[in-house]
C-alpha cells in the first residue's frame, strides 16, 4: 500500500509538471499577449511602448527562462503579479477560491441529495410511471444548457418575487450564504444530479439482478435493507467516480453559472484572465484546478478501498 | 406713480423678493444629501487611470475622483464650446495671436491625500501626456491630442500656460473632456492605475477586479454642498441579461450609461414602467474600412462601388429598429454640432434614397472592372468577435452580394484585432470608431490624417490635410463649420472610411435618481455625478 501511495504521489507530481508545461506553452502560442490587448484598448500600437511594457512584464525573455522563473516562484509561494491589476496573483486568487468552493460544495450536495435517492427509486420502481417521470426529469437536466436554465430562474425570480438571487456582497452569516448560494447551486447541480441519477439507476439495476440480492431477499431482509444496504453499497462505486469527476469539474467549470449569477469566483475570473492574457493569473489558476482534479482522483481511488474491501492496492 | 401704486409697490416688491428668496432657498434645499448610488458596470476596466485607458469603462467610475482644468457643463446634454466651464481653473484667456492659453487656477484646493494642488500638477500631468516627462505612463493613448502643444509652463503656483505651435481654439474642447483630468505630481502612474488620488467630489475606496468599484463622498470638496451622494457603488456584471434583470428587480439605481440596447429597452419599459429611460446618440460610428493597398481595392472605382451599395437605412432598421443616425464622419445634427445637414448629406454618392439607382451604378462599375454574375469577387470581411461588430458585418456581407462580391465573415479575437488592422492584414473590415469629443480636431487628425496611428485605412490627402489645419485654426464658429462640412463631404466622396451609421443607445434609471444628464454627443464627458442626488 505504501509503495502504491508513493507511486501515486510521484505520478501526481509528474502530471502536474506536464500540465504546467502544457499550459505555459499553450498560453504563449495563442496569438496576442497582454501588451497587444492593452494596445488594442488604446486603439494603436507604438512599437517602442510595446517593447517597454514587454520588458517591464518580463515577456521579452526566452520562454524557458520565463517558465523557470514561474516554477521557481511557485516553489517559494510567489505566484507573481497580475498584469492587469498589478496586485500579487495570490491576493487576487485566494479570496475567490472560497466563493467557488462554497458554490461547488453546495451544488455537489444538491446533486447527491437528489441524484442518488431518485436514482435508487427509479431503479427499484423500474418501468413504472414514477420511473418514466424520473427518467424524463434526468434527461431534461442533462439536455438543458446551464446558462439558459440560470437565466430562466433569474427571470422567474424577477417576475414572481421582484427580487434577484445574484451575488452582490459577501454573505455575512451561514444563513446569508445559504440563501445566496442555494439558487445558483440548484441551477448548476441540476445537471449533475441528473447525471448521478441516471448512473445510480443503471448501476442499481445491474446490482439488483445479482444472486446475492436474491439471497438477501430469500433470507427475509426488508426491501429497504436490500435496496439501500445491500444493493446501493455495491452500486455506488461508479457513482463515487462520477461524483469525484463532477467535484473536480465544478471547481473550474462553473464559468456559466458564475457569469449568469454574477458570482466573483475563480471560474469567471479565469475566463477574464484568459481574455486579458494575464499569464500569472491563468497559469496559477489552471495549476490550482489541475491540483484539485488530481487530488480528487487520488481521493476517489482511496475511497474505493473503504467502500469495497475486496479492492486492495497491492505493493 | 400714484399713491396706490406706490403702496402696492412697497408691499409687492419686498413680498416678491421674499418669495424669490424662498423659492431659491427651496431650490437649493430641494436636493437631498446622502444615499449611495448603485450602478452596474458592464466590465472590469483594465485600470483606474483615465489617462492610460481609451474606454468609458474607465471614465465612468473614475471621472468623479478628478477635476479638469475646464469641463463641459454637466447639466447640459450637448457638449459645445459655449458649454465649457471652469473647473480647477477659475478662468482662461488667449494671447492676441491665439497661441497661448493661460489658466488662472483655484487656490486652497487639496488632493484627497491632503497635499495642496498647484500649477506644478498641471504641468506634470500634461508633460506626462505629451511624453515629455521622465515619469511614463504604461499606455498613452491620447498623446496625439497634444501634438500642437509646444510646452506647458507655470507662472507661480496658480497659473499655467499652454503654448501652442499654431492657433487651435479647440484645445479647450480637448481639455474639457472626461479624458483629461489633472493628476497629482506626487502619485506614481502605477498607483494611479490601482488607487487613484484626485481633487474631485468622490474619493477612491476600492477597485476589486471583476467584482466592484466603490467611491465615497469627498467631505472636503472645494465646491461647497457637493456632491449630494454619499458614495457610488459599481457592481461589475459582464452578463448583460443579468445586469438588466438586476436593474428591473431594483438592485441598481442606474444602468451602465448607454448600455441598454434598443431591443432590451422594450423589456425594461415593460417590466419596470416607472424607470426613466433615454435613448441618445453615443458618437460611435459603425464604418467600413478598406485596405487601399490590397488589389482590387487599390482601384478607387471599386471602393466607390462599395460605398454605393451600402444601404444605410437597412442597417439602421435591422440593428437599431430605426433608432440610429445616418451621417458623415462627424455626428449629424441635432445631437452633433459639426455634422453635415441632411440636405447636403443626401447629395453625396451612396447617401441618396434611390438605392436601386446607386446599386445599378455600382454594378456597372464592377462590370467595367471585370466582375459580374459569372465572375464574382471573393474576399474576407474581417471584424472583431463581439456582437456590435459582428452583426453589422453580416449585413454588410449581404449587401456586398448585390455587386458581385462574396464576402466571408472573418471574426478576429479582440486581442488580435488591432494588430491585424494595423499591419493591414485585411481586405475589408467592419469597424467601430468612438469620438470622445464632438470636435473635428479630435476626429480628423486621429482617423484621417496622413500617418496617424489610428488611420486604419492609410487614407492620405495632403490637400485635405491643409484644410484640417485651416479649420483647426479658425475661431469663427460658422466659418469653421462650413470648412468642416466641406472636409467631411470630401472624406465621404473619397471613400476614406465610409460611415454606415452613428449608433444610439439607452440609459435607464429609477425614479428616485435625480439630476442625471446623459450627454448626447459624447459618451466620455458626463460622469462627474456631483449634481446627482437620490430622492428616497
Amino acid at each position: 500500500m505504501t509503495a502504491y501511495l508513493v507511486r501515486r504521489f510521484l505520478l501526481m507530481i509528474l502530471t502536474l509538471f506536464g500540465i504546467s508545461v502544457i499550459i505555459f506553452v499553450l498560453l504563449r502560442i495563442v496569438p496576442g499577449n497582454i501588451v497587444d490587448i492593452l494596445a488594442d484598448a488604446a486603439g494603436f500600437v507604438n512599437p517602442a511602448e510595446k517593447a517597454r511594457i514587454e520588458a517591464e512584464l518580463g515577456l521579452d525573455k526566452p520562454i524557458p527562462v520565463q517558465y523557470a522563473k514561474w516554477i521557481g516562484g511557485l516553489t517559494r509561494g510567489d505566484l507573481g503579479f497580475s498584469y492587469v491589476s498589478e496586485k500579487p496573483a495570490l491576493d487576487e486568487i485566494l479570496p475567490r477560491i472560497p466563493i467557488t468552493a462554497r458554490l461547488a460544495a453546495a451544488a455537489l450536495v444538491f446533486s447527491i441529495l437528489f441524484g442518488v435517492p431518485l436514482g435508487v427509486i427509479s431503479a427499484v420502481k423500474q418501468n413504472t410511471s414514477l420511473d418514466y417521470g424520473l427518467r424524463v426529469l434526468s434527461l431534461t437536466g442533462l439536455s438543458m444548457p446551464a446558462f439558459w436554465l440560470g437565466l430562466l430562474i433569474l427571470m422567474a425570480f424577477v417576475s414572481l418575487t421582484g427580487t434577484l438571487p445574484i451575488y452582490s456582497a459577501a454573505p455575512k452569516s451561514f444563513i446569508d450564504s445559504l440563501i445566496m448560494y442555494s439558487v445558483p447551486a440548484a441551477a448548476v447541480g441540476f445537471r449533475s444530479s441528473a447525471l448521478i441519477m441516471r448512473l445510480t439507476r443503471s448501476s442499481m439495476l445491474e446490482v439488483l439482478r445479482q444472486d446475492f440480492i436474491r439471497t438477501a431477499r430469500s433470507k427475509g431482509a426488508s426491501e429497504k435493507s436490500v435496496n439501500y444496504h445491500h444493493a446501493l453499497r455495491n452500486a455506488v462505486l461508479p457513482v463515487i467516480t462520477i461524483i469525484g469527476i463532477e467535484a473536480a469539474f465544478l471547481i473550474g467549470g462553473l464559468i456559466v453559472t458564475e457569469t449568469v449569477f454574477n458570482i466573483p469566483g475563480v471560474a469567471r475570473f479565469l475566463v477574464e484572465a484568459i481574455r486579458w492574457r494575464d499569464y500569472p493569473i491563468v497559469q496559477n489558476l489552471v495549476m490550482f484546478v489541475a491540483l484539485i482534479v488530481v487530488v480528487t482522483n487520488f481521493l476517489v481511488d482511496m475511497a474505493y478501498t473503504a467502500l469495497d474491501p475486496r479492492i486492495r492496492y497491492s505493493d | 406713480m400714484n399713491k396706490h401704486t406706490r403702496i402696492a409697490t412697497r408691499i409687492a416688491l419686498p413680498a416678491a423678493l421674499l418669495l424669490a428668496a424662498f423659492m431659491s432657498a427651496g431650490t437649493a434645499y430641494a436636493q437631498k444629501q446622502g444615499g449611495v448610488l448603485k450602478m452596474y458596470h458592464r466590465d472590469s476596466p483594465a485600470s483606474a487611470s483615465i489617462h492610460e485607458e481609451a474606454t468609458f469603462s474607465t471614465v465612468t467610475p473614475f471621472m468623479g475622483i478628478f477635476n479638469n482644468l475646464v469641463m463641459y457643463k454637466q447639466d447640459v446634454a450637448q457638449n459645445r464650446m459655449d458649454t465649457i466651464v471652469p473647473d480647477l481653473a477659475t478662468s482662461w484667456s488667449w494671447s492676441p495671436d491665439n497661441t497661448k492659453l493661460t489658466f488662472k487656477l483655484r487656490e486652497g484646493i487639496k488632493w484627497h491625500d491632503g497635499k495642496p494642488f498647484t500649477a506644478k500638477d498641471v504641468k506634470c500631468t500634461f508633460d506626462m501626456v505629451m511624453d515629455k516627462s521622465p515619469t511614463k505612463f504604461r499606455k498613452n493613448p491620447r498623446k496625439t491630442w497634444y501634438d500642437n502643444v509646444a510646452e506647458v509652463s507655470v507662472n507661480g503656483d496658480f497659473e499655467a500656460t499652454f503654448s501652442l505651435k499654431r492657433p487651435q481654439p479647440a484645445m479647450l474642447a480637448l481639455l474639457a473632456s472626461g479624458y483629461t483630468p489633472v493628476y497629482p505630481c506626487h502619485v506614481s502612474p502605477a498607483d494611479m492605475r490601482t488607487k487613484p488620488t484626485g481633487t474631485g467630489p468622490f474619493k477612491f475606496v476600492e477597485f476589486k477586479t471583476n467584482e466592484s468599484i466603490k467611491v465615497t463622498r469627498n467631505p472636503d470638496y472645494w465646491k461647497k454642498g457637493r456632491p449630494y451622494l454619499e458614495g457610488i457603488e459599481y457592481t461589475i456584471i459582464p452578463n448583460r441579461s443579468t445586469a438588466i434583470l438586476a436593474f428591473i428587480a431594483g438592485k441598481f439605481d442606474v444602468t451602465f450609461p448607454t448600455e441598454v440596447s434598443i431591443p432590451l429597452l422594450k423589456d425594461v419599459k415593460k417590466q419596470a414602467p416607472k424607470a426613466v429611460c433615454m435613448v441618445e446618440p453615443t458618437n460611435v460610428s459603425t464604418n467600413l474600412i478598406v485596405n487601399r493597398d490590397a488589389p482590387p481595392f487599390n482601384n478607387p472605382e471599386i471602393r466607390r462601388a462599395m460605398a454605393l451599395t451600402l444601404d444605410r437605412k437597412a442597417f439602421v432598421d435591422i440593428l437599431f429598429e430605426g433608432q440610429a443616425d445616418i451621417g458623415g464622419s462627424m455626428l449629424p445634427p441635432p445631437a452633433g454640432v459639426w455634422g453635415m445637414p441632411a440636405q447636403m448629406l443626401a447629395t453625396i454618392p451612396g447617401y441618396g434614397t434611390d438605392k436601386k439607382k446607386d446599386r445599378d451604378e455600382a454594378r456597372s462599375i464592377m462590370q467595367k472592372a471585370g466582375y459580374g454574375p459569372a465572375k464574382r469577387l471573393s474576399l474576407k470581411v474581417s471584424t472583431r468577435n463581439i456582437p456590435i461588430y459582428r452583426d453589422p458585418a453580416v449585413i454588410l456581407i449581404d449587401q456586398l452580394k448585390e455587386i458581385y462580391i462574396d464576402g466571408e465573415l472573418d471574426v478576429v479575437e479582440t486581442a488580435n484585432w488591432f494588430s491585424k488592422v494595423a499591419r493591414k492584414d485585411y481586405t475589408i473590415g467592419l469597424n467601430l470608431t468612438g469620438s470622445a469629443v464632438d470636435d473635428p480636431d479630435q476626429n480628423f487628425y486621429e482617423n484621417y490624417a496622413c500617418g496617424s496611428e489610428r488611420n486604419y485605412t492609410n487614407y492620405c490627402n495632403r490637400d485635405l490635410q491643409k484644410l484640417f489645419d485651416q479649420q483647426s485654426m479658425e475661431s469663427n464658429f460658422e466659418a469653421r463649420r462650413k470648412l468642416v462640412w466641406e472636409i467631411d463631404r470630401k472624406l465621404q466622396e473619397d471613400v476614406a472610411r465610409p460611415i454606415i451609421l452613428h449608433s444610439r443607445a439607452g440609459t435607464c434609471w429609477q425614479p428616485q435618481v435625480k439630476g442625471m444628464t446623459i450627454m448626447i454627443n459624447s459618451s466620455y464627458n458626463g460622469y462627474r455625478y456631483e449634481d446627482v442626488w437620490l430622492d428616497r
